[in-house]
This record gives structure tokens, C-alpha cells and sequence, in this order.
């Protein structure tokens, strides 16, 4: 069977997506990057083969895999434990470079 | 004489108990086993000798005082480098998180130290679980102990391979789309991806959370049975654990299986697999007819839609879930000058080939103009490959497939397609996207001795049913018994 594609991934697109996801790509994983979704993309709208105007989503599918505990006040980490994992603090704080960037 | 790290957990735990061997001199056995293969496999990420050796002397300390214990008290188990574990590296193969020591256990690791397992080392795997070969490690490739120019499958292929090579008795890995029992088929052990809900995740790096599950690794049916009951069961830190009651699943391997109905679905029998594969799989079906079971055809007719609708939902998950690694709190941190910019290097820098490739897919079926046509897309169809599956179940006990449309392919024959590598997950998937257990078994070799698995499926929570009807086969074959030289 032939698939309509309906998608182009372009390399607009992908620097737009990189943005998004906050991740710095060079030049050469760029190009990649184009490419590969590009091919998977076209693969993947395969799905458009299916009819699913009156279908429900599935987002979970086990029903017994849903239980709520009761909002009670628990005992939690301790603070001097977790900052021993932090890259950088000072005085007990995570320290990060300068939040406002002007431009 | 048999070395002691030979023998199945089982088998082991026996000896144990009997007061024939000690728990140190088992341990003693096993890294003595990983310190002779580890470099050839590449299979241990973190070795635990000194406080494997301090629990394994307690526990026999225990044993001798008369004290009631598990039968997995003293076994040498691994882990692959997922499980958050106290005070032990924890990487998930990614540069990341190479330095990430954490502060607290996995409900998963609580319950092995309350059953007094012994840990012998954590385990490699493909960054973050995702991959389908063990190659994107930032360790490097684990090798197939049955072929060392092969991969072990992914992204469990450092526990599937230990196991094998028996450096250790048992492992646990984790399933997203066929990360246990594809790698368990590529090396001939036994692997069970349980229900979904059925085993806690609280600890585990999370992937895609409506498909993530653990499991274990095993030599033997039994040993496998044996390491799912220590570690299933509601857990009120996972809201997506079920309050189920866990049976006792050693109860439930009888050789008896007449009567039981097999479901057999055509549509997992496909142009492009292997013929040995094929072959085999239908000669283990014939097989199990011949020891009483029912053999029925049924129907999974959206089974060709699952690689796509898998990739579009596990990629979003996991933009999602990966969107914690920023640099600020823990992990690997770039050096830049202002916040964004070390987000964003800190990401560039810190994630793999294959794990950004997943993250921008993902970012693009959940960004805004085609959620619709992706995400959403994928999460219909998903309810139609769940209804299959309700319908098939209405039918038989059980639905038996091949595993893996191929035995272990060679290391780098893939890593240039993606599309190619998604698809070696054709068979496993769907039981994520349904949420069913699933669980593995060798079945036999193709003609260069590489190892092939059956897969069995089963309804949600019963995995005893599984377990019986593995237990059946196993015991009536002999393909268990062999083992790789390495």
C-alpha cells in the first residue's frame, strides 16, 4: 500500500523543536536530526491508514493501576542529604548562573 | 565438579538452606565468575564486592542462629543501573547522570534487602532503557555471551547477559517495549515483564510511564517465579501500583497443562522474519499441543500499527520525563554563563545520539499542531490494539508468540537506521501498550547456535497462568541446559 506523507520535517523545525526542548545541537546533529525524523515521521503516519474519529484515547490501561493514598504528612528527605548531589550551593542554597539574560 | 555459580537460584537457595554451602561461599563463587568474564562481556557498570560479602556473612550469621529466612536470603543477584540504590552509583548509562549517587533505595531494592538478597554490582544498558542493542551505553556495548561480536538485545542486555554467563543467579531489568524479553531471547534465559501496576516504580528512572514495568531475569522458570514474588505488591509511594494480592507463583509450576487453550495469532507470524525463528517457534507450539494444550486461532489485527503507535507515545512520555535533567539539582551540570544557556548545554553535552533523537520526536508529537495528529492518533489507536487483546483473551488462557523476528544481530548492524532498530521490537511492544504480562523462554537455536525465545501473554495480573505453562515446557525440554562458553 502507498502512504500518503503528509509531514516534512525540515530544518527549521527541528532547530524550532531543539528550542523547545532546550537542547543544543550542532550543525552536523541538526542535519541529522532533519533527516532521521523526517524517515520516522513518514513511517509513523502509517496510523492515518485507521479510522479513529469515534475512538476513545487510551492514556492508561490498567484500571486497577490507580490507587490514591491518604494525604497524610510523611517524614521526607533531609536537607544536608540531597545537596550532597547538587553540582553547585552555597549556605545550604543550589546556586545557578545568572537567571536574567538580557537579549 | 559443578562451580557453585552454575546452578540455578533455585537450586541454590536449596543447598543454602540445607546448610551445604554458605552465602559467602556462593558469593566468593559468583565475582570470582564476573572478575574472569566481566572485560569480555562488558556487562557490570558498578562491582558491590565489599558489602556483598558483608551481607552474604550475615545472612549466614542468621541462617546459623536459626533464623526464618527468604529463600532468596544470600543470593547473588544484579541490577541493571536504573534502580536507584543508596549510596551506589546510579547512571543509567548516561553521561548525565554518571556521577549521580543516590540518596535513597527503589521500592524494588527495600524489598530484595528485606528478603536478604545479596547485590553484587549494578548492570549495563542502553541510555536510559532506550534502545533495542545495548550500544547506546555510555559505557559501551554489552556483548552476547553466546557470540561476543553480537548484541545482547536492549535495554536490559547487561542483566540478560550476566545472567547467562552466570554472574549472577538472578538480575532485574526494566520493559518498556520488549526490554526484558527481548534480551532475554537473544540470550537464552527467562524473563517476565509483569502487568503493569503489578511491581513498584518509585526509584526507577522513569522512561515512559505508562509503560515502564520491572522484572527479573532468571536461568530457570522457577528462579524467575521466585524473584517477582519477593518484589511485587502495592507500594504507597507508586500510585500506579495496584493493591492486587501477589500469589505465591512456585505454587502454580505443575507439569499438567491439558486443557489449557493457546491463542496463536497470525499476524505475529510476518514476511521478514527469520526462518530458523519461525520454524522454531512453530515447532514449540506443536510442542506444547503435544502435552495437552489446546491450540486456538485468534486474531490480532492491529498488530502491524504497534512499532508507530509505541514510538509517538513512549518518545512524548519521555520528553516529558527527561525534561528533569537541567543541571540544577543533580546530575551533570555544563559550565555556562547564564541559566539558559546551561540548561541547554548541559542537555546538548550530557544526553546520547539515540536519547535526544527520542526527546525531539517526542517535543514534536507534543508541541502545538500536531498533538492531535500524532499524540492523540497514537493514543486511539493504542485502545484498538488493547481491544484485540480483550477480544483474543475471550477466546484462550493464553496467546504464544515468537519474540524477536531474529536471533542476536551483529553489534553496529543497526545503529545507522533507527527505523530499522525500532522495528526488531515488532513482538514485544504491544504487551506494554496493553499492559499485559509477558514472559520468555528459550525455545530453541537457529543453525549458528544463537538463542531463541518463546514469548507467552497473558490477561492482566496472571502471571501464574504464565508461569504454569512456561513451567510445563521448560520441564519437558532441555533447552535450559545449555549454556554459552565464555
Amino acid at each position: 500500500m502507498v502512504i500518503k506523507k503528509f509531514m516534512h520535517i525540515t530544518k527549521e523545525l527541528v532547530e524550532h523543536l531543539a528550542k523547545l526542548a532546550l537542547l543544543e545541537l550542532t550543525e552536523e546533529e541538526v542535519t541529522r536530526y532533519t533527516r532521521e525524523l523526517d524517515s520516522l515521521i513518514g513511517y509513523f503516519e502509517k496510523l492515518n491508514e485507521l479510522n479513529t474519529t469515534h475512538i476513545e484515547p487510551t492514556y492508561q490501561v490498567v484500571p486497577e493501576a490507580i490507587v490514591f493514598r491518604e494525604d497524610s504528612v510523611q517524614e521526607s528527605f533531609k536537607r544536608e542529604e540531597w545537596l550532597k548531589v547538587v553540582p553547585q550551593q552555597e549556605e545550604g542554597a543550589i546556586k545557578v548562573p545568572k537567571i536574567i539574560d538580557v537579549g | 565438579m559443578i562451580p557453585l555459580y552454575d546452578y540455578s537460584l533455585d537450586e541454590l537457595s536449596q543447598k543454602l538452606q540445607k546448610k551445604e554451602v554458605s552465602s559467602v561461599e556462593l558469593t566468593q563463587s559468583v565475582l570470582k565468575r564476573i572478575e574472569e568474564t566481566k572485560a569480555k562481556l562488558n556487562t557490570f557498570i558498578t562491582l558491590t564486592k565489599e558489602s556483598a560479602l558483608q551481607t552474604a556473612k550475615t545472612v549466614d550469621q542468621k541462617r546459623i542462629k536459626g533464623e526464618v529466612l527468604s529463600p532468596l536470603a544470600g543470593i547473588p543477584i544484579a541490577l541493571k543501573d536504573i534502580f536507584l540504590t543508596q549510596g551506589i552509583k546510579t547512571t543509567c548509562c548516561s553521561k548525565i547522570l554518571s556521577q549521580f549517587i543516590p540518596p535513597y533505595d527503589s521500592t524494588v531494592v527495600k524489598r530484595l534487602k528485606q528478603n536478604d538478597v545479596v547485590l553484587v554490582g549494578k548492570l549495563n544498558m542502553d541510555e536510559f532503557a532506550m534502545g533495542s542493542s545495548n550500544e547506546n551505553s555510555c559505557f559501551g556495548p554489552v556483548k552476547n555471551p553466546w557470540d561476543l561480536e553480537r548484541t545482547p538485545g536492549g535495554s536490559s542486555g547487561g542483566s540478560a547477559a550476566a545472567v547467562a554467563a552466570s554472574q549472577c543467579l538472578g538480575a532485574f531489568g526494566t520493559d518498556t517495549g520488549g526490554s526484558i524479553r527481548q534480551p532475554a531471547s537473544l540470550c537464552g534465559v527467562v524473563g517476565i515483564k509483569p502487568t503493569y501496576g503489578r511491581v513498584s516504580r518509585y526509584g526507577i528512572i522513569a522512561f515512559a510511564s505508562s509503560l515502564d514495568q520491572v522484572g527479573p531475569f532468571g536461568k530457570r522458570v522457577k528462579d524467575v517465579a521466585h524473584l517477582l514474588k519477593a518484589v511485587a505488591g502495592r507500594d504507597s509511594m507508586d500510585s500506579t501500583s495496584a493493591d492486587m494480592k501477589v500469589p505465591d507463583y512456585t505454587q502454580f509450576l505443575t507439569k499438567d497443562i491439558k486443557g489449557l487453550k493457546i491463542g496463536i495469532a497470525k499476524e505475529y507470524f510476518i514476511k521478514g522474519m527469520e526462518a530458523s525463528t519461525e520454524k522454531v517457534v512453530h515447532k514449540a507450539i506443536d510442542h506444547l499441543k503435544k502435552l495437552g494444550a489446546k491450540i486456538i486461532d485468534v486474531s490480532l489485527p492491529h498488530t502491524s500499527y504497534a512499532v508507530p503507535t509505541y514510538y509517538l507515545i513512549a518518545t512524548a512520555e519521555a520528553s516529558s520525563n527527561l525534561a528533569r535533567y537541567d543541571g540544577v539539582k543533580y546530575g551533570y551540570r555544563a559550565k555556562a554563563s547564564t541559566l539558559q544557556e546551561m540548561y541547554r548545554k548541559t542537555r546538548g553535552e550530557g544526553f546520547g545520539r539515540e536519547v535526544k533523537r527520542r526527546i525531539m520526536l517526542g517535543t514534536f508529537v507534543l508541541s502545538s499542531g500536531y498533538y492531535d495528529a500524532y499524540y492523540k492518533k497514537a493514543s486511539q489507536v493504542r485502545t484498538l490494539i488493547k481491544r484485540d487483546f480483550d477480544e483474543a483473551f475471550k477466546h484462550c488462557d493464553l496467546i504464544v508468540t515468537p519474540t524477536s523476528p531474529t536471533t542476536a544481530f551483529k553489534l553496529g548492524e543497526k545503529m545507522e537506521d533507527p527505523l530499522q532498530m525500532y522495528l526488531s521490537d515488532i513482538f514485544t511492544i504491544s504487551a506494554n501498550l496493553a499492559g499485559l504480562p509477558g514472559l520468555v523462554l528459550p525455545c530453541g537455536f537457529d543453525e549458528k547456535n544463537l538463542p531463541i525465545g518463546l514469548q507467552i501473554l497473558g490477561p492482566h495480573f496472571k502471571e501464574e497462568k504464565i508461569f504454569h505453562l512456561a513451567y510445563a515446557y521448560e520441564q519437558s525440554t532441555e533447552w535450559h541446559q545449555r549454556k554459552p562458553t565464555v
